[in-house]
C-alpha cells in the first residue's frame, strides 16, 4: 500500500505523466450499475470479424461510453498466456484488443493499460501473440505482469477456499476493468473463459491449483467483477487447451459474447462450446454463490447475426 | 610503421572486444546480441579450440589465427583479445590513475622472476587432462570462461540492479516503459568459485600486474611457450639503450630486465607499453635475435599455496549439497509425501549428451546470461566433479521455452549445438515422470491440470477418470521433450507430482499427432 500512496502523492504533486487521480473508493466491491438504461444483459453475436462484431455488439449495451467515462483509466486483461501465434487460438485475438483500445480512447479514456501474468516467458508471449503491437498501435500502454513487485495483497472476505490474493496494481488502480478472454478448452478447468482468465491478474496461481481450482476461480469473482467481459470466440481451441498443440486443434466460430455479468458471459460461452454451464465446476459454483446468473433464460439477450 | 602507434591500436581493439564481450553477458533488452555473438567470440582461444575439436569448421578456426599471430608477434591474444586480460589492464589503468592522484608520482612496475614450475605444471596438467577427456582444469582456468563467470555473477547483477532502480523511478512517474529483471542468485557454492577467482585475480593484478597470466593461466603459458619462437620480436637495442629503466617500470608483465637489457618473451603479453615509454627509442620489433634473451633459468621457488587453496576449496565444496525451502501458508492443501527420483541432471537442448556437454563446456555461463526464462542455471556438482559449474536445466526456476533456441545460438564451444526450431521441438532432453500419490487430483479429489496446461506437446494430458469423475494427468513419455513446464507449474510441495528426469543421451521425441478437427457450420445460437 505504501508505494501506491507514494504514487498518489506524486501524482497530486503534479509530477506525473501517467497514472492519475485514482478513485480508490469505487473499485473494491461490485462494479457500479450503469446509469444509462440498457435493454440487454448480454449480447451474443456471430458471423463477423472480431473488431466488426465488437463494434456492433457494444452498441446493444449503449456503446462503450456507457462503461468508459472521459478521463478515466482503463485496464484491459486479455489472455496472453502463451508464446504462440494468433492462429493457434491460445491467446485473445489481437484485432479485437486493438479495437477495444481504440474505442476506449474514443470514449475519452485518459490511459488504457494492457497486461497479463503469462505462463510462457512474458516478452515472447506479448510479441508473438500480436497483442503488444496491436494494443500499442492503438495507443495502449502494455505493462508486464510477471513480476511480483506489481502485485498487492487484497482480502477476499466472501471467498471459501481463498481468503486473500496478491493482485496486479493496475486492477487496483484503474477506473475501468475490461476482461477479454478467448473461448477455449482447458484440461484442468474444463473451459477457459471469463472467470478463468482472471487467474492472470493474481500472482500465485499454484495456490488455486492446490486448493480446489474451481472453488478458487469462483472465490475470486466475489472480490471483484470486471465492468465488462468480452469473450472472444472468433477462433476457438477445441481440445488440448489451454495451450494447444497445433492449428489442428482450432476451429473458426466467429462468435463473441459481451456482458457486464462475467458469470452469464461464461455460461453463454460454455453453450457456444457445446457444454452445459452447470457441468463446468467454477460456473456452477459462481452461480450458486450468486456472483452472477447462469440460467440464460432469466436474462435479456440480444442475439445478432452478421 | 610507426611503432608508437601499436599501443594505441592495442588499446582501441582491446576495448572494443571487452565492450562487446561484456555486452553479450549483460544485455537485458531482449537477446539482441545473439545475432553477433559468434563473431565477437570467434577469436576466443579455448572455446574455439574445443569447438574445432568437435567440428573442424571455419567458424571454429579462431584459435588457429591466434596461434599464427603468436608465432608472428607473440602473445597478441593476451592483450588484444583475452577479456580477462583486458579487464586486468582496466584495473591497472584505474590503479595507475589513483596512484598518481594520491601520491603525485608515477606508478612503477619492476622486473619479477617467473614461477615456471607452477606455470608449466598447470599448463601440462590442464592439457593432459583435457586430452584424456577431463575438462575440469580447463573449465576452471580458461580465461574467457573465468571472465564470463565474473561478469555473470558479479557485474550482470549490478546492471540488473541499476535497471530495476530505473524501473522503480519511472514507475513513480507512472511509466512502465522499462521492464524489471529478476536476479536469480546461484547458491553459495556455485558463487564461491568465481568469488575465489575474483579475489585471486585482484590480488595478483594489484600486486604485480599480469602475474596471474604468467603464473596461473594455462593459455598464457601455452602462448608463452610458442612466443619463444616468434618471428617479430620485441627487443632492446644495446647501443641505443641508455639503461634508464623506464621500460621496466612500465611493464605490467614484469618481464623486462632493464639491468640486463633483456625481455622474457614467454611472459611478454604484447601490450606495447614499453615501445611508447622508451625515451631513446631503443625498443623495437624486428626479426633479429635480440642481444640477450633472458633464458628462464632463474631458480624458481615453488609456491603451490594458491593452487592448493583452489583445490582444497573444491574438495570441501563437494561434501555439501544445497537444500531449498518454500514458504507460503497452506490452508486446505496437505504436503506431498513422495520425493522425486532423479537419476540424471538435464543438459540443455543441443548438447547431444551429458558426455558431449561436459567435455566441451567451459562454464563461461553465457547461455545462463542469455536464457530468457532463467531455466539454465550454473550447477555445482550435479554433473559430477568433471561437470563443475556447468549449466543445467533448473525447472524450479523456469522451464525451457518451446520455441527458443538461444543457448545453442550463443554457445562458443559447441557444447550446446545450434538447433533449428523444428529440430529443437522434437529434441528430448529428459522424460516426464508422474507420482500419482503426490498429485492434488488424487489427494484432494479436485481438478487441477496445471501440468497438462503447460505441456506444449501433450505428453501430459488430462483424461477423465471414471472412478474419481475428475480429469487426471496421463503421461506419454514418447511425446515428452523434457522442457520441464509441467514440473515448474505443478503446485504440489515440497515434492512435485510430475517432474522431468534427464536423458544422459538426448533422444528424439515423437511428433504429436492429432486429426484435424471437422468444422461444423453453425449459424444459430445455442441459447
Amino acid at each position: 500500500m505504501k508505494r501506491r500512496e507514494f504514487i498518489i502523492k506524486s501524482v497530486t504533486a503534479g509530477a506525473t505523466v501517467g497514472l492519475t487521480t485514482l478513485p480508490l473508493f469505487n473499485i473494491i466491491g461490485a462494479s457500479k450499475k450503469s446509469t444509462t438504461s440498457v435493454k440487454y444483459d448480454l449480447v451474443a453475436i456471430r458471423g463477423g470479424e472480431p473488431d466488426v462484431m465488437f463494434n456492433r455488439a457494444i452498441q446493444s449495451l449503449g456503446g462503450l461510453s456507457n462503461f468508459v467515462k472521459p478521463n478515466q483509466t482503463v485496464v484491459i486483461k486479455p489472455n496472453i498466456g502463451w508464446d504462440v501465434v494468433p492462429e493457434r487460438a491460445a491467446n485473445t485475438n489481437p484485432i479485437l484488443i486493438k479495437e477495444i483500445v481504440k474505442q476506449c480512447y474514443g470514449a475519452g479514456a485518459k490511459e488504457v493499460f494492457v497486461f497479463d501474468h503469462t505462463c510462457d516467458e512474458w516478452s515472447r508471449c506479448y510479441s508473438n501473440s500480436g497483442i503488444k503491437s496491436a494494443a500499442e498501435s492503438a495507443g495502449a500502454t502494455v505493462v508486464p505482469g510477471n513480476y511480483e513487485k506489481y502485485y498487492q495483497k487484497v482480502d477476499i472476505p466472501k471467498g471459501i477456499n481463498m481468503k486473500d490474493a496478491k493482485v496486479h496494481e493496475l486492477i487496483l488502480d484503474s477506473d475501468v476493468f475490461i476482461n477479454v478472454p478467448i473461448l477455449k478448452h482447458h484440461g484442468g478447468a474444463q473451459l477457459s473463459l471469463g472467470m478463468k482468465n482472471l487467474m492472470g491478474v493474481v500472482w500465485d496461481r499454484q495456490y488455486w491449483h492446490r486448493n480446489n481450482l474451481h472453488q478458487c476461480i469462483a472465490d475470486f469473482v466475489t472480490w471483484r467483477k470486471p465492468h465488462l467481459t468480452v469473450i472472444d470466440g472468433y477462433l476457438s481451441l477445441k481440445r488440448n487447451g489451454p495451450r494447444g498443440v497445433s492449428t489442428d486443434d482450432v476451429i473458426t466460430m466467429k462468435t463473441q459474447i459481451i456482458s457486464a455479468d462475467i458469470v452469464a458471459a461464461d455460461a453463454a460461452a460454455a453453450k457456444f462450446f457445446g457444454e452445459e454451464p452447470e457441468k463446468i465446476g467454477h460456473i456452477k459454483i459462481a452461480g450458486a454463490m450468486k456472483s452472477g446468473v447462469i440460467n440464460l433464460d432469466k436474462l435479456s439477450i440480444d442475439r445478432i447475426k452478421l | 610503421m610507426n611503432l608508437n602507434k601499436l599501443r594505441t591500436v592495442r588499446i582501441i581493439i582491446s576495448n572494443i572486444i571487452l565492450f562487446l564481450t561484456t555486452l553479450l553477458f549483460v544485455e537485458l533488452s531482449g537477446n539482441y546480441t545473439v545475432s553477433f555473438s559468434d563473431y565477437v567470440l570467434f577469436p576466443q582461444f579455448i572455446p574455439s579450440l574445443l569447438s574445432f575439436l568437435h567440428n573442424p569448421a571455419f567458424i571454429a578456426s579462431g584459435f588457429i589465427i591466434i596461434l599464427v599471430l603468436t608465432v608472428l608477434f607473440g602473445r597478441i591474444y593476451c592483450s588484444f583479445v583475452c577479456p580477462l586480460g583486458i579487464m586486468m589492464d582496466l584495473i591497472l589503468f584505474v590503479r595507475k590513475k589513483y596512484y598518481k592522484f594520491s601520491t603525485r608520482k608515477k606508478f612503477r612496475f619492476t622486473f619479477i622472476k617467473s614461477y615456471n614450475l607452477i606455470r608449466y605444471s598447470i599448463l601440462s596438467a590442464t592439457f593432459l587432462l583435457l586430452f584424456t577427456g577431463v575438462s575440469t582444469l580447463i573449465v576452471l582456468l580458461d580465461p574467457y570462461s573465468v571472465f564470463g563467470r565474473l561478469i555473470t555473477n558479479f557485474i550482470r547483477p549490478v546492471f540488473i540492479g541499476i535497471n530495476n532502480l530505473l524501473v522503480a523511478f519511472l514507475e513513480m512517474l507512472g511509466s512502465y516503459s522499462v521492464s524489471p529483471h529478476i536476479l536469480y542468485l546461484p547458491d553459495f557454492w556455485v558463487l564461491s568459485i568465481p568469488f575465489v577467482f575474483l579475489i585471486i585475480i585482484l590480488f595478483f593484478t594489484l600486486k604485480n600486474g599480469r602475474l596471474y597470466c604468467n603464473t596461473i593461466c594455462p593459455v598464457g603459458a601455452l602462448l608463452g611457450l610458442i612466443s619463444n619462437f616468434q618471428i617479430f620480436k620485441i627487443s632492446i637495442d644495446d647501443i641505443n639503450c641508455a639503461a634508464c629503466g623506464v621500460c621496466e617500470t612500465q611493464c605490467k608483465a614484469g618481464c623486462i630486465d632493464s639491468g640486463n637489457k633483456s625481455i622474457d618473451l614467454t611472459r611478454c603479453v604484447a601490450c606495447y607499453d614499453c615501445l611508447d615509454s622508451c625515451p631513446t627509442e631503443a625498443i623495437s620489433i624486428n626479426t633479429k635475435q635480440p642481444v640477450k634473451v633472458l633464458k628462464s633459468n632463474l631458480k624458481t621457488k615453488v609456491k603451490g599455496r594458491r593452487s592448493f587453496l583452489i583445490s582444497a576449496g573444491l574438495l570441501t565444496g563437494t561434501a555439501i549439497k544445497t537444500i531449498y525451502g518454500q514458504g507460503d501458508t497452506i490452508k486446505v492443501y496437505k504436503d506431498s509425501t513422495i520425493p522425486e527420483k532423479r537419476t540424471s541432471p538435464i543438459s540443455p537442448p543441443g548438447s547431444i549428451s551429458i558426455e558431449h556437454f561436459i567435455s566441451n563446456c567451459t562454464a563461461c555461463t553465457l547461455c545462463v546470461s542469455v536464457c530468457p526464462t532463467g531455466v539454465l542455471q550454473p550447477s555445482f556438482i550435479e554433473y559430477g566433479i568433471e561437470g563443475l559449474l556447468m549449466p543445467h536445466m533448473s525447472n524450479k526456476i523456469g522451464f525451457c521455452n518451446f520455441e527458443c533456441t538461444i543457448c545453442g545460438d550463443v554457445c562458443p564451444n559447441d557444447a550446446i549445438l545450434p538447433l533449428k526450431n523444428e529440430n529443437k521441438k522434437i529434441t528430448q532432453i529428459g522424460k516426464v515422470k508422474f507420482i500419482k500419490e503426490n498429485c492434488v487430483v488424487y489427494t484432494q479429489k479436485t481438478d487441477c491440470g496445471a501440468c497438462a496446461e503447460h505441456c506444449p506437446t501433450k505428453a501430459v494430458k488430462m483424461e477423465l477418470d471414471a472412478e474419481l469423475n475428475l480429469r487426471v494427468p496421463i503421461i506419454t513419455e514418447e511425446l515428452c521433450v523434457g522442457c520441464g513446464a509441467c514440473e515448474h507449474a505443478c503446485p504440489t510441495k515440497p515434492f512435485k507430482s510430475i517432474y522431468v528426469d534427464g536423458n544422459p543421451v538426448h533422444q528424439i521425441a515423437e511428433k504429436p499427432k492429432d486429426e484435424k478437427l471437422e468444422i461444423i457450420e453453425e449459424e444459430d445460437f445455442p441459447f
